[in-house]
């Protein structure tokens, strides 16, 4: 018996019982669907969170202040040392990171200091981001301007009340986000004019940047965000001249701090995270939410494939006397194996490829109800979603059908014929 | 020297029911010629399906020798045995046995199909049908024919693999006695015309009276060959 005649022959057979077939079917297709779209919800997640990840910007580092060691907390190891020694980070360290010549990877530096505010217009209050910036900070976070301008260095010299609003806080406080430059409003009780708006960014990896508000670094200093030491500041931004460079930025940035801090071999005070390193631990986890939901889609696929082992189990029950006849006319046992092997496969394979083209068009669905929801996010069906999918269904029909087949191939021919 | 197509000797068949041991054939031999038709007859418990059992290769003797068609049985495992199965022997039985999704060519084309015959199969199993008069029903489903035609069907396919011996197992069983005596002419006819050695296991007298032979069991061991 050849491999086509043995499909000839299941085909057949699963089309003597239709709704049978078309049930069992059904648990693969439930669950190879599944697979698809939940992977392809994941693949969509972990895309939309890189992607609002890069436009960041992919050659910036951010630097902290801070070990992370220390970041342990208390008894954790080196806490006792370090943590005792931090020195906070300072506008002084900003420039020597500035400097071409200590530091030739590095383009670009914006030393900030941020916190969070009361902003209040006529009566409209909101709580938003407020960062303390120099004019650097523009290019260096990739801002675009919607109307007016950014922080420029006369607005740094004279440390003059001067904000920049994001569009989310402009909206909490005039309603709209356009044609609000000139406008007076109070930062915690003290009036500032607003110079510009910028350009929603959406949602970010970090929460909402568009609640956000930003005023000269000189400005902040001196009247709203005070720290302890004198021209401390809280987090310096760092452009790198390329995406290449950074690990090469790092490494002059590290030695640069080392050496003015005189930190201790090994106890770095200040911490500095890359763009690779955010990417790196927001993939591990969408990778693992990934995982999960392609698990529990897993689990139904698994018990779909359960379903052809039972329903291949009842049919070698009820064909037991045909299994007699076929070994009384000269059927081999795998014979008799491949063609129940050929019908619990062929379950499974009609059940894969109905599945994808499901599975498709829930992603699909997903993705329209996301954007029509406004949010950017378009489900991913990746190739290895299917090839997995359909290699798993494909081996869950073999797997499941070895048993009931193994058990229609070992029947006696004497006790087959014999069955009623 | 005659050509025997069956050679059974001290054939023994003990089968384990529960505890005990039961002895279905204790010691049976006898020979068969090619081109004869023997009756097997014997009241039930008389070891009689089980001797078809044996002879039809569908089980092996507990010992003793069985020597079908110049190739020893006895000794084959599984796969050997429904080699020979295929080759060698056709079945005829009571409830015709037909595949109900097949057609009457399908049916027939069935021993071929485990032959591993590819080409002339179809030629085949249509030469088969039009030999058991079922020319215009080639392509009916069992279900559409009646009891004498689903017989036909199954006689054509005993027969299409061209077998050394038809065992043929109370083929008139299910049919009323007209269609009976029809079908009983249809099968001594083609051991006739193409001289296919014909064993049918039997308890009808009158079936049995027109065999040249009646092999009798009786408790498991041979009775009398008449």
């Amino acid at each position: 018996m050849t491999f086509a005649q043995a499909l000839l022959e299941a085909l057949e057979s699963l089309n003597g019982n239709k709704m049978r077939s078309g049930l069992t079917v059904l648990g693969i297709v439930i669950g190879v669907a599944a697979v698809i779209a939940m992977l392809a919800v994941g693949n969509g997640a972990q895309a939309s969170i890189t992607g609002s990840i890069s436009s960041i910007g992919t050659n910036l580092l951010f630097v902290f202040s801070g070990s992370p060691e220390s970041q342990q907390g208390p008894g954790g190891p080196g806490s006792g040392r370090s943590g005792n020694n931090i020195k906070p980070l300072t506008l002084s360290d900003a420039n020597a990171i500035a400097d071409p010549f200590a530091a030739p990877s590095v383009e670009q530096v914006a030393p900030t200091l941020e916190g969070n505010a009361l902003l209040t217009f006529s009566g409209e209050n909101t709580t938003a981001t407020l960062t303390g910036a120099t004019p650097e900070y523009f290019s260096v976070r990739n801002l675009q301007m919607a109307e007016g301008e950014f922080i420029n260095s006369e607005h740094i010299l004279g440390r003059m009340s001067v904000v920049v609003l994001g569009p989310e806080a402009a909206i909490s406080l005039f309603g709209r986000a356009d044609g609000v430059v000139g406008e007076t409003i109070r930062i915690e009780g003290q009036p500032f004019r607003v110079i510009g708006v910028l350009v929603a960014r959406g949602g970010g990896a970090f929460g909402s940047e568009d609640n956000s508000s930003y005023i000269p670094f000189t400005t902040a200093q001196s009247r709203l965000i005070r720290r302890g030491a004198r021209d401390q500041v809280d987090v310096i931004y760092v452009q790198a001249v390329s995406a290449e460079a950074v690990p090469q930025a790092v490494e002059e940035i590290s030695s640069i701090i080392r050496q003015r801090h005189r930190t201790p071999v090994g106890f770095d005070d200040f911490t500095i995270f890359t763009q690779a390193d955010f990417l790196t631990i927001f993939e591990s986890i969408t990778g693992v939410l990934t995982i999960f939901l392609g698990g529990i889609a897993g689990i139904s696929l698994l018990v779909g494939g359960i379903g052809i082992m039972n329903i291949m189990l009842v049919s070698v029950t009820e064909r037991t006397r045909e299994i007699g006849l076929r070994k009384a006319l000269g059927a081999r046992k795998k014979d008799i194996l491949l063609q129940f092997l050929t019908e619990s496969s062929l379950l499974s394979l009609i059940g894969g490829i109905i599945g994808i083209m499901f599975g498709w068009l829930i992603a699909y669905i997903v993705g329209q109800v996301a954007i029509a929801s406004g949010t950017n996010f378009v489900p991913i069906v990746g190739t290895d979603a299917i090839i997995l999918s359909t290699s798993f269904s494909a081996i869950i029909g073999l797997f499941f059908g070895i048993y009931p087949a193994s058990r229609a191939a070992n029947l006696e021919p004497v006790e087959a014929l014999r069955y009623e | 020297m005659t050509d025997w197509v069956v050679q059974a000797k001290d054939l023994v068949k003990t089968y384990m029911m529960g505890e005990f041991e039961v002895q279905a054939l204790r010691g049976v031999s006898f020979n068969i010629k090619r081109g004869e038709v023997v009756s097997i007859m014997g009241p039930s418990g008389s070891g009689k399906s089980t001797m078809m059992n044996t002879l039809g290769c569908l089980d092996r003797p507990t010992s003793g020798e069985y020597i079908l068609d110049g190739e020893s049985v006895a000794e084959m495992n599984d796969d050997q045995l429904a080699s020979v199965r295929n080759r060698k022997i056709g079945f005829v039985f009571q409830s015709f046995n037909l595949l109900s999704r097949l057609t009457a060519l399908g049916n027939v084309e069935l021993p071929l199909r485990y032959a591993g015959m590819s080409e002339g199969r179809r030629a085949k199993a249509q030469a088969a049908l039009e030999a058991v008069g079922l020319k215009d029903r080639m392509t009916h489903r069992p279900y559409e024919l009646s009891g004498g035609q689903q017989q036909r069907v199954a006689i054509a396919r005993s027969l299409v693999n061209d077998p050394a011996i038809i065992m043929a197992d109370e083929p008139t069983g299910n049919l009323d006695s007209k269609v009976g005596k029809e079908i009983m002419s249809l099968l001594l006819n083609l051991n006739k015309e193409r001289g296919t050695t014909l064993i049918i296991v039997t308890h009808d007298p009158n079936i049995a009276e027109q065999t040249q032979r009646v092999i009798r069991l009786r408790d498991g061991e041979l009775d009398s060959i008449t």
